[in-house]
């Protein structure tokens, strides 16, 4: 309950302007965070928000081949469009069970 | 239909007991144990990241689906996160039917699927060093859901 007041000042102030991008596992490792918001741009892609990210976090790109992403929870292809405030995560080769 | 990533020990009993029902028949349960070894290497204890909100999203999806296609009764579905120790269970499946075979059957493409496209990672801590483990059985290139790439 506190998290979903939270997320919805945060798309409040910051509404049309960002992007939040989600790490996990190795990923998170190498970037040394596990979250991290970008600025969005018009006619944002997976793609385009994947490359803005890689161009200021270098150490991410030898992950980028084996990355499936999600939006907002679900699995999307690297065309899929990005609106402002969505949720993006970065999904390396999964291994539970 | 109970699904859940917990960071808590899995319950048999409640599982179980989740997916009862006097028309089932038949109760499978399948439990994902962490094993001392993998490709030849001793392992200390294993470290589980998830991505929990999604993670139950698609546990579910895949669960309907399962009930969908082999025609079961009902699925309890859960994954433990952080530090597991040797034969903690990871990963707890139990699944009712008419009859056997569905179970079986049913119980079977479940952990298959769980394991293709749930995100969940397993790091495996040695005596000296440390892993994330990335794709199916820690080997070869993603699988990516259909039209995902």
């Amino acid at each position: 309950m506190g998290l979903a007041r939270k997320r919805q000042r945060h798309v409040g102030y910051n509404q049309g302007v960002s992007v939040t991008i989600l790490f996990f596992a190795s990923i998170a490792d190498a970037l040394g965070h596990r979250r991290l918001e970008l600025p969005s741009a018009p006619g944002d892609t997976v793609e385009s928000v994947c490359d803005r990210l890689m161009t200021a976090h270098p150490q991410l790109e030898r992950f980028r081949p084996t990355l499936l992403f999600a939006l907002d929870e679900e699995y999307v292809k690297p065309s899929a469009p990005v609106p402002a405030g969505a949720t993006l995560a970065l999904i390396p080769p999964v291994s539970g069970g | 239909m109970l699904i859940r990533v917990t960071e808590a020990p899995l319950d048999i009993a409640e599982a179980v007991a989740a997916v009862e029902t006097n028309a089932a028949g038949a109760v499978n349960v399948f439990l994902g144990n962490v094993r001392d070894n993998n490709l030849g290497r001793r392992v200390d204890h294993l470290v589980y990241d998830a991505y929990p909100s999604m993670a139950e999203k698609v546990m579910r999806e895949i669960a309907e689906e399962a009930k969908a296609r082999f025609g079961l009764l009902d699925c309890a579905v859960l994954h433990r996160t952080g530090r597991l120790e040797l034969g903690e269970t990871s990963l707890l499946i139990a699944v009712s039917s008419g009859h056997r075979a569905e179970s079986f059957e049913g119980g079977h493409w479940l952990v298959n699927q769980i394991k293709k496209r749930v995100p969940v990672w397993k790091k495996e801590v040695w005596e000296d060093g440390e892993a994330w483990i990335e794709g199916p059985e820690s080997m070869g290139l993603q699988q990516a859901p259909a039209g995902m790439r």
